[in-house]
């Protein structure tokens, strides 16, 4: 990357200490306001939540094996999954990119020497700690029976369980998500290196920035919206309970402002991802760069303007349900532009199969089947049919896992070697990331039929329809397949921190400033400030300049 | 506002500085923080958003038992609360605009009297509660409605008034606290506040919001027409 800096070359001496060395006392990370050791925090505590929300899977699994139920109760049940889904939505999905990537890479892209807030960073690190700490407790001191929805009246005159605990829990994990958008919002506008514009800037803080939007804009509401139902709870004020003279419907509009585009938040962030891996491993610049850029702000807003497709079958009125439903086809437009471009991309680009282009190119499978999925359940009159089915299950499990999800574990192994110097083994990490894209498919592509076949969701048995009972196994053969590619990947990534080989500054011949700088990065990322005087993604530049080395596997690395 | 690096440089040195290392210079820093606090008021007006939308369905829904519950506010206290208000937004005017041109007598005559004019907002709102509650205005088991209103309709007025006046009113304890933390800066001198206007305004925005907020709140639930 033709980076000039503003004062000559620095002299880098060999051994100067990198932003996990500079210092090593507890203290030193607990405390720290480094970007970078934020972001692997979050690493730590989402591998933990996300380990915690699996076991949570694994059971419901486990328990659908049987027409009639292995070995959970009903109530016991409910619990398990409004656990699984609290978990996961909250303190996974919505904090993964941001949180890990977002906050590793994101100032490095840009070229700044950390985000514009550091220590309101810490402080949604924090928050986010605490929300997930309330909700494990509340899943150990009783669990929660509503559904990670917390619909009133039940969630507020009636569950006997820890609501109080976990709508806290989620509140809190909303005020970290809006700190941390804050700072991106600002670090984007502010605290780009001189010469980085606009649309310079790589599409991954694009995406982070159309993400940052819509926290800021709907995280307040459901913040609200719970505060409001927990007093309902607890003070008996009442807002949305018939009982107490409310609209129970009110609840879910408002419930839904937030969490339709709460989707967006999880997605749009590995759509960024996506840019980024899809370019790098093809060797060319984004097919429609300002396209790809404008269709996350398209996401973004329109996101706001479906959330009623939820309710298509609550009393939400048949006219206001068309209208949601025309405009909720509407977004499959900037979806499908991202999908194009990036097919685009690929196409004459010179493509590495190393592990992170296996996910992006399953996250394209994966997310393509999920949207086309969307459009069925968009069409009010085959929603009627399919709503609470399996259907919708596996629609947006291929979304947030295959999506969502698949982006996290590509973007993971892309920076990986930026995050802790070290590469992990690049054949394994590629076999697994083939085995979790079928473990996946055979996990959730039955539930597609049993859900058209019309099994409902949130039941655990179904002796009036054992012929279901094939389908289930099925799947959980497919979630078990999909554990041992997670607990493979997790393994060989703990195995590379201490016997990896030792990446390079850039051991995938990437263009980005992040790719600048060595691995891992110093305590203050740039020696002096970059000045960006080349495009983005202009890998002919690079290979032109030789900087790319041909294919750079992990052979290449040093011990 | 124009303040030159090396100025900023030369009070890097005195280990105090109100710059931070994360920014090349003061102005950088000063932007970041008026998108940042401007960033932070978007949230804030979604935040109290969801609540008027609230507000309008149920008024739609209960308008009569809306009149009716309004007739137990009191339209002296609620029209007291909104003068001072927009008082203590006049002096906090002063203050920041004194902030710019560093005349620290002026800022601190400036935020005094906004932060009486703050906690004179909380005592007359302590008298306005303790009046609902004798009357047995407040939401709940022990609930009795203004007569001529319905239970449903005059309880989910009250919920609301609660909800939102109750809301403000933790925003104005907030605001309380950073006016008296910015007043103990400006008195101490210290350069954070007296070397950097931006602090000041920061605080300033914050309560300017805070005022706006009650300058909706007044009409809705005091001033309901027949």
């Amino acid at each position: 990357m033709s980076t000039i800096t503003a004062t000559g070359a620095p002299a880098a001496p060999p051994e100067e200490k990198n932003y996990l060395n500079v210092s090593t006392t507890f203290k030193s990370w607990i405390f720290t306001h480094d970007h970078k050791r934020i972001g692997v925090m979050y690493l730590v505590a989402i591998a933990i939540f996300f380990a915690v929300g699996s076991v949570m899977a694994g059971l419901i699994r486990a328990e659908l094996t049987s027409p009639t139920g292995n070995f959970l109760e009903s109530e016991t049940y409910n619990k398990v999954f409004t656990a699984h889904g609290i978990i996961m939505i909250f303190f996974v999905l919505l904090a993964a990119v941001p949180g890990i990537l977002g906050n590793f890479v994101l100032p490095l892209m840009i070229g700044a020497r950390d985000v514009a807030f550091p220590r309101l960073n810490l402080l949604s690190f924090y928050f986010f700690i605490g929300g997930g700490t309330m909700a494990i407790i509340a899943v150990l001191a009783g669990g929660v029976d509503t559904g990670w929805t917390f619909y009133v009246p039940y969630a507020s005159l009636y569950s006997n369980s820890q609501v109080g605990l976990a709508v806290t829990g989620a509140f809190l994990a909303g005020f970290s998500s809006i700190f941390t958008a804050v700072n991106f919002i600002v670090t984007v506008h502010k605290m780009r290196a001189p010469g980085m514009t606009w649309f310079r800037l790589p599409l991954f803080v694009w995406a982070a920035y159309a993400t940052s939007l819509i926290v800021v804009l709907g995280t307040p509401v459901v913040a609200i919206t719970l505060l409001m139902m927990l007093a309902e709870r607890t003070l008996h004020i009442g807002f949305f309970s018939p009982e107490l003279g409310g609209d129970p419907v009110l609840f879910q509009h408002l419930f839904w402002f937030y969490s339709h585009p709460a989707v967006y938040i999880m997605i749009l962030p590995s759509f960024g991802v996506q840019s980024e891996l899809l370019a790098a491993f093809s060797r060319k610049r984004i097919f429609g760069y300002h396209f790809v850029a404008f269709s996350s702000l398209a996401i973004a807003v329109l996101g706001f303007l479906v959330w009623g497709h939820h309710m298509f079958v609550s009393s939400q009125s048949m006219y206001q349900g068309v209208v949601f439903s025309l405009i909720t086809f509407l977004i499959a437009v900037p979806t499908a532009v991202k999908i194009f471009n990036w097919t685009a991309t690929i196409y004459k680009g010179t493509v590495r199969l190393q592990a992170p282009m296996i996910y992006a190119i399953s996250f394209m499978g994966l997310f393509i089947i999920g949207g086309l999925t969307g459009l069925y359940l968009s069409t009010m009159s085959t929603d009627i049919h399919l709503t609470n089915t399996y259907f919708v299950v596996a629609h947006f499990h291929y979304v947030m896992v295959g999506g969502a999800l698949t982006g996290v574990l590509g973007g993971l192994h892309y920076w990986w070697p930026k995050m802790f110097g070290r590469m992990y083994p690049d054949r394994l990490a590629q076999i697994t990331a083939i085995i979790i894209f079928l473990g996946f498919n055979v996990t959730f592509f039955p539930q597609f039929i049993v859900g058209w076949l019309g099994m409902p969701r949130r039941y655990h048995y179904y002796y009036l329809e054992p012929e279901f009972q094939a389908y289930n196994i099925m799947s959980t053969m497919g979630a078990s397949i999909l554990g041992i590619g997670l607990l493979i990947t997790i393994g060989y990534l703990i195995w590379s921190l201490k016997w990896g080989l030792k990446a390079t500054a850039n051991p995938w011949g990437a263009h980005g400033l992040e790719w600048t700088i060595p691995s891992p990065p110093g305590p203050h990322n740039f020696p002096t400030t970059p000045i960006v005087t080349d495009d983005v993604y202009d890998y002919e530049a690079l290979d032109a300049a030789g900087l790319s080395g041909g294919v750079v596997t992990a052979a290449q690395g040093v011990h | 506002m124009a303040v030159s690096p090396a100025h900023a440089d030369e009070h890097l040195a005195h280990g105090e500085s109100p710059l931070h290392e994360q920014y090349e210079d003061i102005d950088q820093q000063n932007e970041s923080y008026i998108v940042g606090m401007w960033t932070f008021l978007v949230t804030e007006v979604m935040f109290f958003g969801a609540l008027f939308v609230t507000y309008a369905l149920y008024r739609s829904k209960y308008q009569q038992d809306f009149y009716v519950s309004h007739l137990e506010t009191s339209t002296f206290w609620g029209g007291l609360n909104t003068v001072v208000l927009l008082c203590s937004s006049f002096t906090m005017a002063i203050a920041v605009r004194a902030s710019m041109l560093k005349n620290r007598t002026t800022v601190i005559a400036g935020l005094v009297p906004t932060l009486a004019g703050a906690v004179t907002f909380l005592c007359v709102k302590y008298i306005e509660y303790t009046e609902k509650f004798t009357h047995h205005h407040y939401p709940g088991p022990g609930f009795i409605p203004p007569s001529g209103a319905s239970r449903g309709g005059s309880q989910i007025f009250f919920s609301m008034y609660f909800g939102m006046t109750g809301l403000h009113g933790i925003h104005i304890l907030i605001g309380i606290i950073a006016i008296g933390i910015l007043i103990w800066l400006w008195y101490k001198k210290r350069p954070i506040v007296t070397e950097d206007y931006v602090p000041t305004e920061m605080v300033g925005l914050y309560w300017h919001f805070v005022d706006l907020v009650w300058v909706f709140l007044f009409p809705l639930y005091y001033l309901i027409p027949k």
